[in-house]
């Protein structure tokens, strides 16, 4: 390439490239050889506006100005139309990419390189703050590192919301049982939850926020051994963070000595077991330790006697990305987002019945009308949303009444919700909740690891018993048994799995209870 | 703080070891543990009962039933006591109405999936969910039966001992998790998820297919009838019980025997049990149908010559008979021509009173025991250096070990529920070193991994522990405060010069043992460096030519190391059976008198004679193998041999046998008509350990109360027929109960003065000595002295042995036992245990097996100086090449037809361990065998004939 080739991104992540990214990177490339067009191709990651994928940039002396979504058969049309020179004739330009309203709107503090760095490129990363925050925390002390996280007032993005500095905290004060001393960092990236993908976006955009991310809290609380627990489903991810983790590697970012300082960090992908139950936390240590997925009871916290019971931090993709931007730009920056105690921004992930599914990336406190409405722009089918599931699988149905509800999770909480990491699917009017009441015990039925009895037995009795209401066989007396069978699970669980799994039945039962009434000879309620 | 519970409760969760206690309020009940118990334990303790099913107080808490929820103020939710360690000030509130209805709503999802049939259920009346359903008030199942379910999930009945049922299953992993904390097998898991998940061996196997050694811990932590003993599925419950010890192994396992009148049900590891804690295995939990077998003999039997038919007789007839017989002989040829052999199988009383009627009846010292042929290097060794006959530790000192050293010891097949324990220490990071020509279990099993095996050649232990202790010398590892304090200068500085010299540097005995070099370095400092370092030894070091120099040079390494006399140490011999401790404590050896004191002692023997009543022989009298020889001499011509099948268990069998056939009268008691007993004139029915009250001492000099649990089936227990052939004799003998005979015993053996059967009953058990200055006994020895005052280093020179391969016998065969058979196998062969091994086989490495076109399956021919047999060949890697192995479980087998009467220089415990043998492919037994077919197949039919005539005479008497 000369000097003189423009650079065109054309995403690599999962989603686009479902859309045909790879085809479309590989005849853009021999369409502009063809056309003699120099070109330098950058594989970025996805910017989260789902509808425009794949959305195609190109690099001006304007700015980067974006085409999408983008096929293989408008690669001619579009540079033919001067796509190249930033032309915006052709009806797919979007202008200027940062200038799109969806993307503009947003508070982008964890996806502010997100689709905009090559995201192998250490020099790029490096040349948009990257490693600013590692550089600063290798200058403080472990007990500053974690003094600032805990100012920062970040809070666990896996959906539990545990202070993340406190538990940091916990394990810089631990001590480890055996004699080897170690601690550990586990990345939790078995992103399960349905509708949900920033953690997916994180490591397929940008992983070395997330490689700093770890590096920085081994740090904070004295490991030196890290591990990211992937999901097997998510290949593109693994083999990007695998690059990544070399390069990093490769550079004294990663390893015996990290950028000089004497201090070491080692990290390892770990692929998972393919199970929803091992995105649970002591799951995954389980299943990360090579044994069966199954729920460890608590006490001991991980914090204490975690991976190979040893003292070990473990945390979202989200929480560990959001700690460069806090170590960079410091604890109160970040801090100044948000509202009451949840501070900072949360990547919402817009999905379901859905016209402009995405990653939205906002201070929380905005409601969710407004992200259905302003961000989502409605339904995909154009009929009426009706209802809405926030959290995965595990949160509650939310009906129209509560969508002015503020994004916050004490909010959510009051009225018997959970924000949860930040996934909202919606529903249109066509929904029969009775149906999605019965497909959330079913989803246990097929998910729950199997230790404790009211998920293992429970979930399967739960099928059961809402098929009867559904069946019209003794309504009442089974609605009954259902509201005790879900107390059974919410009470006598072991972990969220079995605890969490009534919460969309009952929301159901509860806003929805027309869809539980016997079906009418004509089908209507 | 001593502290005890009860052990027929379960207290859900184990007991915590903590100085710091905590008070908290339980409904309102102030309760104080130590640190770190959980609620539930907390609770119970205070007899508040929580209601609990996958929590059991061997386990650690688990947490998925989720019945013993409790409320605690100030925290959200119902958490599971099992898993909520107490907390100070912590108020809990176990029966509320949220918590009866949370309980009552589980409970409902567990009967969902749960045959109604407790009525003719096996476990009915034993069973936890059934109690907890009672204890929860469930009425109804709202969910009906009609869901999904694994009711018709098909039982697995292939294991001899019990079947699994899963229809019963809860999925409460108690089963898997005693597999894996418990016994350290892993053989058990979980498979499938949610409501598909069940209890699989293996993956999905039978149980008799996959790994489980069938230990019986799964059985007995199952709270339903999903595992459960064939036994009670036939006889059902059991109406009493009766707390007794095991004879099998010298671990000395107490069990509690669950009784249907005079029918043992089962046999149920003892919680309160100080050697095992509540675990077994699979002979001890299983199999102790031999006990009444078809094969036991009941009825006295006489005979003038060994190729006549038995005579059934009174037992009159058969004591006066014997009697006459020996008495004839001493006139004859003179006091010294008879003698006797002591049970290490029989109680310590038997053992007593069989050694007693020797010296005071037969009026010589011609007494000797089995332990001649395993464990007396031990006694030799142990009390030349460390002043006593005997182990230093507890079985639980391991758990403080942070090293251990096994040597020419498989404790798994073993010792099995010590191997369990050991398994336990390693687990929680406890480092290992094997010493072991064979790669054994322990060499690398689930979560276990020995940091060095050394794969030394059979017959150079001395030269192995000499490296190891030149090593420690030379590197500057001795712990030179514990050696100024503890031992003896002017020996230590001999041995000193004499370790140091070069020929015992690693490089220079590496020829000969086969051991690299530098990892022997590595092992040895790994050993002296490890903090806690304890070595268990078994019949691999014993079993030699230099089988006491190499207890001695074990002896010298502890010393030199400073592992004495404390937790976590020591020098530990795993004893082979029950009771071959106490029978070498009763003074069954033919120099010494109970409690190791020497016969030649004017001051001990007074003592003896004073309150026996009679003189006693100063002079030491003949061991076994002098037995043997004097036999063929003509000079020995009546032995009266108690529960020990020499013809099977010695070396040289042909040996063996000619010196049984020229004896004049052979007196056997045995349960069975063993291998020597076919050689006898005069059979004395014996009693199991089920049929009398007596004692055991284990490994760790742990006396044990043996309690009879049913009348003996011949109608007198051991101790009462020696004491009438003694009376018959004319040396007057006068028991009415085993505690007489333990009297007797406490007031004339220093290290026994404090033991009675009250105190025993008082402690449970009693670890020797047990005196005024131990009371309650003597866990660890030596703390701050020895017996001897100062420790003795001895010098260990390295001598080959005689027996080398050669040309003609170009491989070493060494001997040992498997896990599922016991000794010469006369129990477990009469048990189902046969199906684990019922023919004995010849292990080989592929190298050998190749060189010599040997296939899997194949018989071969075992020939050495000896004698020649033959066995099937199993091609193995665990051995290494030039080595060979084989157990001597089944007589037919013949596995001492080849071993020699080389044996111990000074005890002459034989070299079992190491004969010269070549190994061909042969197509028929050997010589030996069909000699020993023939003369079984007379023996046999001399007793199926004395069994009609006897039946025939019972029924004309009835008419």
């Amino acid at each position: 390439m000369t000097g003189t080739s423009v650079k065109v991104f054309i995403p690599r992540d999962t989603t686009s490239l479902a859309l045909g990214a790879e085809q479309l990177a590989a005849e853009f490339t021999a369409a502009a050889e063809q056309r003699n067009d120099h070109v330098q191709i950058v594989r970025n990651g996805s910017r989260g506006l789902f509808w425009l994928e794949p959305m195609v940039e190109v690099e001006t002396p304007a700015g980067r100005v974006g085409y999408g979504p983008v096929t293989c058969a408008d690669i001619d049309s579009l540079l033919e139309q001067g796509m190249l020179k930033g032309e915006q004739a052709h009806p797919l330009s979007l202008g200027l990419a940062e200038e799109i309203p969806y993307l503009k709107k947003q508070q982008r503090l964890t996806f502010a390189r997100a689709g905009i760095t090559d995201p192998v490129s250490l020099d790029d990363y490096q040349q948009h703050d990257g490693f600013a925050g590692l550089r600063n925390a290798l200058a403080m002390s472990a007990q500053d590192i974690v003094d600032a996280v805990k100012a920062s007032g970040l809070r666990g993005r896996g959906g539990a919301a545990f202070p993340t500095g406190i538990k940091w905290q916990t394990v810089l004060d631990a001590v480890p049982t055996d004699l080897s001393g170690q601690k550990y960092i586990v990345c939790n990236a078995d992103e399960g939850d349905s509708g949900t993908f920033a953690d997916r976006m994180v490591m397929e955009a940008d992983p070395y926020m997330l490689i700093e991310g770890m590096t920085i809290a081994g740090l904070a609380v004295g490991a030196t051994q890290g591990y990211i627990y992937l999901r097997s489903e998510y290949p593109v991810a693994h083999q990007i963070l695998n690059e990544a983790i070399a390069k990093a590697e490769a550079a004294g970012f990663l390893g015996h000595n990290i950028c000089g300082s004497g201090h070491a960090f080692q990290l390892e992908v770990r692929l998972g077991a393919e199970a929803y139950i091992c995105g649970e936390e002591t799951s995954l240590l389980e299943s990360l330790e090579g044994k069966r997925g199954l729920v460890r009871a608590k006490p001991p916290l991980p914090a204490i006697e975690g991976l190979f019971g040893q003292p070990t931090v473990v945390n979202n993709v989200l929480s560990l990305a959001a700690i460069p931007f806090i170590m960079d730009k410091g604890a109160q920056a970040y801090a100044d987002f948000g509202m009451g105690r949840s501070l900072g921004t949360l990547p919402f992930q817009l999905a379901g019945n859905i016209k402009r599914g995405g990653l939205i990336e906002l201070a929380f406190g905005l409601t969710l009308r407004e992200l259905i409405e302003d961000f989502g722009e409605g339904t995909f089918s154009g009929r009426p949303a009706r209802a809405v599931q926030v959290g995965g699988p595990l949160g509650a149905y939310m009906p129209e009444s509560q969508w002015d509800t503020p994004l916050d999770y004490e909010a959510f909480s009051a009225i018997g919700a959970v924000l949860g990491h930040g996934g909202v699917v919606v529903f249109d009017d066509t929904v029969d909740m009775s149906e999605q009441a019965r497909f959330s015990m079913e989803f246990c039925v097929a998910e729950s690891c199997g230790k404790c009895t009211p998920c293992r037995i429970g979930s399967t009795r739960g099928v059961e018993v809402i098929d009867r209401i559904r069946n019209n066989e003794n309504r009442e007396a089974n609605l009954e048994l259902l509201g005790d069978l879900c107390d059974t699970m919410i009470d006598g669980s072991l972990c969220a799995m079995g605890g969490m799994t009534p919460f969309p039945v009952q929301s159901a039962v509860k806003y929805f209870p027309e869809d539980f009434e016997p079906k009418t000879a004509d089908g209507g309620v | 703080m001593l502290q005890h519970f009860d052990p027929n409760k379960d207290y859900g969760t184990p007991a915590r070891l903590s100085e710091n206690l905590i008070t908290l309020q339980i409904d309102g009940v102030a309760v104080t543990v130590p640190e770190g118990t959980s609620v539930l334990r907390a609770a119970a303790e205070a007899d508040i009962n929580i209601p609990k099913l996958c929590a059991s107080d061997n386990l650690e808490a688990f947490g998925s039933c989720r019945i013993c929820a409790v409320e605690i103020e100030g925290r959200r939710g119902t958490p599971a006591s099992c898993t909520t360690p107490v907390e100070a000030g912590m108020q809990v509130n176990t029966q509320t109405d949220k918590l009866a209805r949370l309980r009552r709503n589980i409970m409902e999802l567990y009967i969902s999936d749960h045959p109604l049939d407790c009525l003719t259920c096996p476990s009915n009346g034993d069973c936890e969910l059934q109690d907890m359903a009672g204890a929860v008030g469930l009425r109804e199942v709202r969910y009906g039966f009609k869901g999904d379910n694994h009711l018709d999930a098909q039982k697995d009945e292939s294991n001899p001992y019990f079947t699994f049922d899963p229809s019963k299953c809860i999925v409460c992993s108690r089963c898997v998790r005693a597999c894996e904390e418990v016994q350290g097998t892993f053989a058990l898991t979980i498979s499938g998820r949610g409501f598909d998940s069940t209890v699989s061996p293996g993956q999905d196997q039978p149980f008799l297919d996959s790994e489980c050694v069938s230990c019986g811990a799964c059985v007995q932590s199952c709270p339903t009838s999903t595992l459960m003993e064939k036994s009670v599925i036939d006889a059902g419950q059991p109406e009493h019980s009766v707390v007794t010890t095991c004879a099998y192994c010298g671990v000395g396992c107490s069990f509690k025997a669950d009784m249907k009148g005079s029918e043992v049900i089962r046999m149920v590891p003892y919680k309160d049990g100080q050697a095992n804690h509540g675990h077994s295995c699979v002979k001890g939990r299983f199999a102790f149908g031999y006990a009444t077998h078809e094969d036991r003999i009941t009825q006295p039997m006489i005979r003038d010559s060994i190729d006549q038919p038995w005579q059934e007789v009174s037992w009159d007839e058969a004591i006066s008979f014997a009697a006459e017989r020996m008495r004839a002989i001493q006139a004859e040829h003179g006091r010294e021509s008879i003698g006797g052999i002591t049970s290490s199988r029989c109680t310590n009383e038997e053992t007593y009173l069989v050694q007693k009627l020797i010296r005071a009846a037969f009026g010589n010292n011609n007494t000797d025991t089995c332990a001649r042929v395993c464990h007396s290097p031990t006694g030799y060794g142990l009390k030349t250096t460390l002043g006593e006959s005997a182990g230093t530790q507890t079985f639980d000192s391991v758990m403080h070990a942070d090293l251990v050293m096994v040597i020419g010891a498989n404790p798994t097949d073993a010792h099995p529920v010590f191997g369990s324990l050991l398994k336990r220490r390693l687990r929680e990071g406890a480092k290992l070193i094997v010493v072991d020509p064979r790669r054994i279990d322990l060499v690398k099993s689930p979560h276990v991994e020995t940091q060095h095996h050394l794969k030394l050649r059979p017959g150079s232990n001395v030269a192995f522990v000499n490296a190891m202790a030149h090593v420690i010398v030379t590197e500057g590892l001795e712990d030179s405060a514990f050696i100024a304090e503890r031992c003896e200068e002017q020996a230590y500085q001999a041995w000193r010069t004499f370790i140091s010299e070069p020929q015992h540097a690693p490089e220079q005995t590496e020829a000969i043992t086969g051991i690299p070099a530098d990892e022997l370095r590595s092992a040895a400092r790994l050993y002296a460096q490890a903090g806690n370092a304890a070595i268990y030894y078994g019949l691999g070091v014993t079993e030699h030519s230099q089988g006491s120099s190499m207890v001695m040079g074990i002896a010298n390494l502890a010393l030199a190391t400073g592992n004495i006399g404390r937790e976590g140490v020591g020098v530990n011999p795993l004893r082979g059976q029950n009771n071959v401790q106490g029978s070498c404590d009763m003074g069954s050896f033919p120099h010494e008198l109970p409690g190791y004191q020497h016969v030649a002692d004017d001051a001990v023997r007074s003592r003896f004679e004073a309150r026996w009543n009679v003189e006693l022989d100063n002079e030491p009298g003949l061991r076994i193998p002098n037995m043997f020889d004097a036999a063929l001499d003509g000079t020995f011509r009546g032995l009266y041999c108690q529960g020990e099948d020499i013809a099977q268990s010695d070396p040289n069998t042909s040996h063996v046998e000619a010196a049984l056939k020229a004896l004049d009268c052979l007196i056997v008691q045995d349960i069975f008509l063993n291998e020597t007993a076919k050689f006898a004139h005069v059979f004395l029915p014996g009693s199991s350990f089920l049929e009398k009250d007596g004692t055991f001492t284990n490994a760790e000099r742990r006396i044990n109360r043996v309690r009879k649990v049913m009348p003996p089936l011949a109608g007198k227990a051991d101790w009462e027929v020696t004491m009438l052939l003694s009376n018959a004799l004319g040396y007057p003998m006068d028991y009415q109960d085993p505690s007489e005979i333990m009297d007797e015993i406490a007031a004339l053996t220093p290290t026994f003065t404090g033991v009675s059967y009250d105190r025993l009953e008082e402690l449970g058990s009693i670890q020797w000595p047990c005196n005024e200055s131990a009371p309650d006994g003597t866990p660890t020895m030596h703390l701050e002295s020895f017996p001897i005052g100062k420790a003795h280093f001895a010098i260990t020179e390295y001598v080959a042995t005689e027996e080398r391969s050669s040309r003609r016998f170009p491989l070493l065969l060494t001997t040992g036992r498997i896990l599922s058979q016991y000794n010469v196998g006369a129990q477990t062969r009469r048990t189902d245990n046969q199906v684990w091994h019922d023919e004995d086989v010849l292990e080989l490495h592929p190298h050998d097996a190749e060189e010599r076109g040997v296939n899997e399956g194949d018989w071969l021919g075992v020939a050495s100086r000896a004698g020649e047999t033959v066995m099937r060949a199993r091609i193995s890697d665990r051995m290494q090449p030039g080595v060979v192995y084989t157990t001597f479980h089944h007589p037919g087998s013949g596995a001492n037809v080849v071993t020699t009467d080389n044996s111990d220089w000074a005890t002459n415990c034989p070299e079992y361990k190491v004969t010269a043998v070549q190994v061909v492919k042969v197509n028929q037994p050997s010589e030996w065998q069909e000699r020993y077919r023939n003369f079984d197949e007379q023996q046999q039919a001399l007793l199926a004939k004395a069994r009609a005539e006897g039946r025939g005479r019972k029924s004309r008497s009835r008419v």
